[in-house]
């Protein structure tokens, strides 16, 4: 592990991140046949929302005013974890892959309590939902975690991208971990980043009272967390050690290849988005327990060697 | 008549040694917070009587753990049980406390005649109540003798352990207790629970079959399920917390179950792996449980609430119980860097290794079904806190008994502050603690007759490195500064881009309506109905309409109230309620009143006795 080449990474993630929604925002609107905002609508958003005064809820207390810090701190913490266009470079020492997943956690448990915090009930709807939904969705991570781990016999994120080889367990691996994605970014079917009707948001609801920097921060921490769930979810399939054994003599191929990887799971993405309706909440959870049978199938096929 | 004089040896092995020190530790800080708890809450004999009901309680399972004579080992059990039974009826005005110690000393004592069965039969063959005599007898047994043995040993010690199905009582006597009291059996008795189990199990009998792990483990998988989704449900804060214990017993004895299977399939290091997780989890719980109890009892002696559903808006109220509460809270979720994370991560990583060793097929999904239902426990409990501590700490109050709360006493603050910061040391240091913690289970899992090498999974004081093939590391210290860096940098941006915008303090969003009060929030039972319909097919809730009628014509309103039906509860122990009462009625008959047929009774009570002694 090289500390200044994983904060690198990390931070060129962070910076690239807001990018990936936009990106995904105009795929969706151009397979729609619309024109839609430009790639960079999001940082625009940021910036305004920097720009911005804050009304915060009579009612709120200190935890209203902290879970934004919260909820960046355990994304961008998680993001460190994991290794993505360098293979087996992060911050591998502080955590493993299944120590991820508790680390987002902490974002959700304190946005999900800054939900109730204002005393709005649709702010106390988003929280119950989002709890709801994200304790189905842990067991399927977890297991398509331990698919992915068995391969390398460790949980070690660094060792895990070192692999070269596909196999069929983590193909399937990666189907878990792109139904995980498309719920923990609350994206469609699950939830609907666009909607604005108050009844069907969920993770929208939750946050609903905050304004200024600190929903940018917020913002922030989503575009983190989708930029994570992606390099995963593409990394578990072709891990970064296949593009530098591939063309070891280009400096750039790695990142160039990581690219790739991550601009098809954006169009994965808008094209599961743009082709399938919001489910109802409690279909959304025959949804997630699907991504959990994938990742048990992924787990078994990997524990008996394939 | 020898075994009456008994040898009364003490056991200070490190494993007695390691749970006297778990028995002392929570003790003593829950006895400092009732210091200040006690004070004006009753009159002065009852507090000289809690305070001696108190110490009796503690010395009385220090002995449980420190005996090496199973005789002795079942007398302070039976004042363990009996003593803590006086502390749950502690309040007797009211009429729940009744209740609850009567469920509490029948179960408890259903648990106890399986123990004392188990120990007559591991007596039977060794003709000692000695550990080490016992455990000399155990090499020759029989196979099925064993078997037998590991059963009623298993739902004895379930019983005081609150493993599902035998959890009927934990729910209603725990929280019945004065918290103090809660805090100490909650955290600590029921763990004595587990030091009977493995002691008797690992040390005396030995781990004699894969099965026998197998049923721990799918018995500890079922009170995980049971004791979180129940824990969801509830709205008495107090009763909530006892749910999490059973859910919480269940992942210790995950660890417990997972060690014995690895013990059986001879992989030492596994096995000292898995049981160095059970009981790291059973420190942390009994450090967050407490905690979280004594919070929930000062808030209880500020509000006389126990009901989540009337409270709301206390963090502003009483700050500091608050702040430990939501310290109990993040731990007991697993949510780094404190305690909780940390065992249930170990725990993970010995289903994983699990998974990457076992021999069998079967084995390896098992151990995949295990840490899946480890993760959906684990999310479900953090969904319970996020309730636990948004509706009683956050947003407006919804009672006037809340409004008047006052923040707790000294002493009991400190007691709180203690604890509170042991769930983040346990969690940050956790290098030296599992160091300690693996040399006992080493020691338990060595006195199966395996040779277990040295392992202490750790590297250094901050850093766990529990994965045997490769580098898979955790250092929650490591994981603290990577979270206050990056908030940081976030608290950085914040203040260099956004440092002359204005923030407005301003009523909540109504959607136009701006009187809103305290019934438009939204409560307990709101949030957990996506689970109750989600899990319907376990809880089978139902609705109760009243109709309240002004006279026959005019109905003045409806009264809706919402039921779940406790399947172990309705089903199981109803019946055997049933059956019992059957039974006795049918005996009765025998009791006919007159005073012929009593000397009926005498004469051929006489007559039996006399043709028994003349054969």
């Amino acid at each position: 592990m090289n500390p200044s080449n994983a904060a690198l990474q990390v931070l060129a993630l962070v910076i690239v991140s807001p990018l990936i929604s936009g990106l995904i925002r105009k795929l969706k609107n151009n397979l729609r046949l619309r024109i839609g905002p430009g790639i960079f609508q999001p940082y625009y958003d940021i910036a305004k929302l920097f720009s911005k005064d804050e009304n915060i809820s009579v009612t709120a207390s200190w935890i209203f005013r902290a879970a934004p810090y919260v909820a960046l701190g355990s994304s961008v913490a998680a993001l460190c974890l994991m290794p993505a266009f360098l293979p087996g470079v992060s911050f591998s020492a502080a955590g493993d892959f299944l120590a991820v997943i508790f680390l987002l956690s902490l974002g959700r448990f304190f946005l999900a309590l800054a939900g109730l915090d204002a005393g709005s009930s649709f702010g106390g709807m988003g929280s119950s939902r989002e709890m709801f939904l994200s304790s189905f969705v842990e067991p399927a991570a977890v297991l398509a975690i331990f698919a992915v781990s068995a391969a390398a016999g460790t949980t070690d994120p660094a060792a895990l991208s070192l692999l070269g080889a596909v196999r069929p367990s983590s193909v399937m691996a990666c189907g878990a971990f792109f139904i995980v994605l498309l719920a923990e970014t609350s994206r469609l079917p699950v939830d609907n980043q666009e909607t604005h009707l108050e009844l069907t948001m969920i993770h929208e609801a939750m946050v609903l009272e905050y304004s200024g920097p600190s929903l940018a921060l917020i913002e922030i921490a989503a575009h983190v967390k989708q930029v994570l769930f992606m390099t995963i979810a593409v990394n578990v399939l072709i891990s970064p050690a296949l593009a530098a054994s591939l063309w070891p003599s280009l400096a750039l191929a790695g990142p160039a290849f990581f690219c790739v990887k991550i601009l098809l799971a954006c169009a994965a993405v808008a094209a599961v988005e743009v082709s399938i309706a919001k489910m109802r909440l409690f279909r959304a959870v025959d949804f997630l327990l699907f991504g959990g049978l994938i990742s048990a199938v992924a787990f078994i096929l990997a524990v008996t060697g394939h | 008549m020898n075994f009456l004089k008994p040898h009364y040896s003490l056991l200070l092995d490190p494993f007695s040694l390691f749970f006297l020190c778990v028995i002392l530790l929570i003790s003593s800080v829950s006895a400092v917070y009732a210091y200040g708890y006690v004070k004006d809450e009753y009159s002065p004999k009852k507090t000289v009587l809690a305070g001696l009901l108190f110490t009796a309680f503690m010395l009385s399972m220090a002995a449980v753990v420190t005996t090496g004579n199973a005789l002795v080992f079942l007398v302070f059990w039976e004042i363990m049980s009996l003593v803590s039974y006086f502390l749950v009826v502690f309040e007797t005005e009211q009429k729940r406390s009744v209740n609850a110690g009567a469920i509490y000393i029948i179960m408890t004592h259903i648990g106890t005649a399986f123990i004392a069965a188990a120990f007559v039969l591991l007596y039977k063959q060794a003709g000692s109540f000695d550990l080490v005599a016992m455990k000399t007898a155990a090499l020759t047994m029989p196979p099925a003798a064993k078997n037998l043995i590991f059963v009623f040993l298993f739902i004895g010690f379930g019983t005081k352990a609150g493993v599902v199905p035998l959890h009927l009582w934990l729910p209603y006597a725990h929280p019945q207790a004065p918290s103090f009291v809660s805090s100490v059996m909650s955290g600590v008795m029921i763990k004595i629970a587990i030091y009977g189990l493995v002691r008797f199990v690992f040390f005396v009998l030995g781990v004699n079959a894969l099965w026998w792990g197998n049923l721990v483990l799918f018995f500890a998988a079922l009170s995980c399920l049971v004791g979180v989704i129940y824990a969801l449900m509830e709205h008495d804060l107090k009763k909530l917390l006892a749910y999490h214990s059973v859910e919480n017993i269940g992942i210790i004895l995950l660890g417990v179950g997972a060690s014995m299977v690895f013990i059986k399939l001879n992989l030492p290091v596994l096995a000292v792996l898995a049981l160095s997780a059970g009981l790291y989890h059973l420190l942390n719980h009994a450090v967050f449980k407490s905690l979280l109890f004594l919070c929930a009892g000062s808030v209880y002696r500020s509000t006389r609430l126990r009901d989540m559903e009337k409270m709301g808006g206390l963090i502003k109220l009483m700050p500091w119980t608050a702040a430990f509460f939501l310290f109990g809270a993040l731990a007991i979720s697993a949510i780094p860097p404190l305690n909780g994370f940390v065992s249930e991560w170990l725990t993970l990583q010995a289903f994983f290794a699990g998974a990457m060793q076992c021999p069998a097929v079967g084995t390896k999904a098992a151990m995949g079904v295990y840490a899946a239902v480890l993760a959906l426990t684990g999310g479900l409990a953090a969904a319970c806190f996020v309730k636990a501590f948004g509706i009683t700490f956050l947003a407006i109050p919804r009672s006037e008994d809340v409004k008047k709360a006052r923040e707790a006493p000294f002493s009991m603050k400190a007691a709180m502050a203690f604890l509170a910061l042991l769930t983040l040391s346990l969690g940050v240091f956790a290098g030296p603690v599992l160091g300690v913690i693996s040399k006992v289970s080493a020691f338990a899992a060595g006195s199966c007759g395996m040779l277990v090498p040295r392992a202490d999974f750790s590297s250094g004081v901050y850093t766990i490195t529990p994965s045997l093939s490769g580098p898979a590391a955790l250092s929650p210290a490591f994981l603290l500064l990577l979270l206050v860096t990056a908030a940081g940098a976030g608290a950085a941006l914040v203040f260099v881009l956004a440092r002359r915008r204005k923030v407005t303090a301003v009523p909540t969003w109504g959607c136009g309506y701006y009187e809103l009060d305290a019934r438009t929030e939204y409560t307990s039972t709101a949030f957990s109905k996506p689970f109750r319909l989600a899990f319907s097919f376990f809880l089978m809730p139902y609705r109760r309409t009243e109709k309240i009628n002004e006279s026959h014509y005019h109905i003045k309103s409806f009264r809706y109230e919402l039921y779940n039906t406790y399947i172990f509860k309705r089903y199981l122990y109803q019946f055997g309620l049933k059956m019992t009462l059957r039974a006795a009625r049918s005996l009765k008959r025998l009791q006919a009143g007159s005073i012929h047929l009593y000397i009926a009774y005498i004469f051929l009570t006489v007559l039996a006795l006399m043709i028994f002694s003349g054969m």
